[in-house]
């Protein structure tokens, strides 16, 4: 039987090197979310383990290629593999990322930047609609993490998804450690991005660790690798995130690197310790 | 306004600058910016391909495996966003890399990791069990129609790359002296995916099979080259590693 | 329809169904954890959402592998192997009697 909604609760990204364990030990966690084109073989172990853990546990599918804001349509043969899956899994929720990431060479493999502009937006706006229509169900998108601004950009990147998802329809997924990559790299507030967040649009929250070097002038520049624990810093962010938004699912990212099964769930730990804040707050109030 | 044309040509070509109107904070072009893009790209592509041929990357090292997946990124970009796919054709692209040319075996082990993964990533079926055969009558035998499971794969190769393939599957690595051509079946009954080195005979048995033909007529082209062949005993040994799938209506008609 | 084959085909079938070969669970060896062995071993995805590790090293230099950049050579297990130097780059089919289920 499906789960419909993800609960307020941390959960975590699903790695096949964790299946076996999940299955034995059945972790006390919120949900588990995947990234579609994983799952988009024809069968095999990958299904029968999702389908065994779907039993159990709510699931969030992530999409990462389906280019939304790519300036060709949207690849129909991808939409179709994404709603068999949606069809076959009923996801608790489905969310993609405001990147784009096929052009005519191919697929690229990465979450690009698109430039926040009345053209741009008009694009994005259909194809997230198209998304949504296909589907048959409303989605989540997700704030990127960016290491260039274009100066064509005439759109505060938090007003271009505020206009978003009010024509669309479709919810928001709040990532606080892209916030903070994106704020870092160019010289923004990420409290100010996060007050201004339109927060009655979002329905899940990320958090990743983030790695750092360096630009051309040696400026800090962070990379989101989601290969480490949440950085203090970004936690910082996503307790005032949670004051302001009350109880959100929480995912904790981590996709290179992979840890222990027993690290993710002290991250988990962590997290549950800041939703629980809030609930105590609210009742105390 | 800035299309994605030029952002795409920068990306996957490291001698264009960084595209005008993209810029650092400070307003200006920034080329370690940039780069993380293309480092994204590359990693990831590279990562894919590592995680499909783990053997052909253990034989040749990580450095030349590293070089040679980088070469191939840079000319191949995989044709949509499913990963599991990418790489069909880097087979294909090691046969042809002169580095390589040494390991004459490299492209066919790299085959046979293609072809794991596919066996892998196939649809589910319900295989044909050896003892279903019992069900039909003699003379409808002939003419029966076996359908091979969706994850049933051949490779044939002039050098023993599925003993290789099994050599790896255990640390420490303990490769024996190796001879001769193999023709390896992959199937995937239950959940695993099982590499087994068959005799060619009942390889070309299955490959008849396989291209449509009765088992009678099989049986017959396997016969008038291996006089010696047993198909019975072939088809209880291939139906018992999950080489077919079950019986459908056709049987019935028969 | 060959009679003979036809004939040599079922007898051949009921020999080998009849003896003790039957490979009802070539599986069975399989020593693999309970889990695995009702779902099969978990293969890591290859689709992502992350940036690569490295950060901004790889795809920024241009490769070309009969330049002077490409000086790797094979260096991995390729190096402890033998294989029989007169079968090199044959591609004729060898007659080998391999047990099927091995």
């Amino acid at each position: 039987m499906p789960f419909d909604t993800l609960p307020a609760r941390p959960g975590l990204g699903l790695k096949p090197q964790h299946y076996a364990q999940i299955l034995a030990n059945k972790p006390d966690l919120g949900f588990f979310e995947v990234h579609a084109e994983n799952y988009m073989g024809e069968g095999g172990p990958p299904h029968r383990y999702l389908a065994a853990i779907c039993e159990n546990y709510p699931l969030s599918l992530h999409g990462v290629g389906l280019s939304i804001g790519g300036e060709a349509p949207l690849d129909r043969d991808h939409l179709k593999r994404l709603r068999a899956l949606v069809e076959r899994y009923q996801p608790a929720s489905f969310s993609e990322h405001l990147a784009w990431s096929s052009h005519d060479e191919g697929y690229l493999n990465d979450l690009l930047p698109v430039p926040y502009t009345p053209q741009t937006l008009d694009r994005v706006v259909s194809h997230v609609d198209e998304v949504q229509q296909v589907l048959g169900r409303r989605m989540l998108l997700e704030n990127p993490s960016t290491y260039v601004l274009f100066e064509e950009s005439t759109i505060e990147e938090v007003d271009f998804l505020a206009a978003i998802a009010d024509r669309t329809g479709c919810g928001l997924l709040l990532d606080v450690n892209n916030v903070m990559v994106s704020a870092v790299n160019h010289r923004l507030d990420p409290v100010a991005y996060i007050d201004r967040f339109p927060v009655h649009h979002v329905g899940e929250i990320h958090l990743a660790g983030y790695d750092e070097t360096t630009d051309d002038a040696g400026e800090r520049l962070l990379i989101d690798a989601h290969g480490s624990r949440v950085r203090p810093d970004v936690f910082e962010r996503y307790r005032h995130t949670i004051i302001r938004t009350g109880a959100l699912p929480t995912l904790i990212e981590w996709d290179n690197n992979v840890p222990a099964f027993d690290v993710l769930m002290d991250e988990v730990r962590l997290v549950g310790e800041v939703l629980d804040g809030t609930l105590n707050r609210r009742l105390a109030s | 306004m800035t299309s994605q044309s030029p952002f795409t040509r920068a990306l996957t070509d490291p001698a264009q600058p960084v595209p005008a109107g993209l810029v650092s904070p400070r307003g200006t072009a920034d080329s370690k910016r940039f780069a993380v893009y293309r480092n994204n790209v590359h990693v990831s592509l590279v990562g894919a391909l590592a995680a499909r041929f783990p053997v052909t990357r253990q034989l040749v090292g990580e450095e030349f495996f590293t070089g040679m997946a980088r070469l191939y990124v840079a000319q191949t970009k995989p044709k949509g966003p499913v990963l599991i796919h990418y790489g069909d054709s880097f087979p294909d692209f090691v046969a042809q890399f002169p580095p390589a040319s040494g390991l004459p075996y490299l492209p066919d082990l790299a085959r046979l990791e293609a072809a794991w993964t596919e066996a892998y990533n196939a649809a589910d079926a319900i295989a044909l069990a050896p003892a279903d055969l019992s069900t039909i009558a003699g003379d409808a035998l002939a003419s029966l129609d076996l359908t091979l499971a969706p994850s049933t794969r051949l490779v044939r190769s002039g050098f023993p790359v599925g003993t290789l393939w099994s050599a790896h599957q255990t640390t420490p690595v303990s490769i024996p002296a190796l001879s001769g051509s193999e023709c390896v079946l992959l199937t995937r009954p239950q959940a695993h995916v099982r590499l087994t080195i068959i005799p060619p005979a009942a390889c070309a048995f299955l490959e008849a099979i396989g291209q449509g033909r009765t088992l009678g007529q099989a049986a017959e082209a396997v016969l008038t080259v291996f006089p010696d062949f047993d198909p019975g005993a072939a088809l209880v040994g291939l139906a018992g590693l999950g080489a077919f799938t079950t019986l459908t209506k056709e049987l019935a008609d028969v | 329809m060959n009679r003979l084959t036809t004939f040599a085909l079922a007898a051949s079938l009921t020999a080998a169904l009849g003896g003790t070969a039957i490979a009802q669970d070539a599986m069975g060896g399989d020593a693999m954890a309970a889990t695995e062995k009702c779902y099969g071993v978990a293969l890591a995805g290859a689709n992502d959402c992350a940036a690569g590790p490295g950060t901004t090293c790889a795809g920024t230099s241009t490769i070309d592998y009969q330049g002077n950049a490409w000086k790797a050579v094979p260096a991995g297990t390729c190096e402890t192997m033998m294989i029989e130097g007169d079968r090199m780059g044959s591609l004729e089919p060898l007659d080998r009697d391999l047990p099927m289920a091995s």
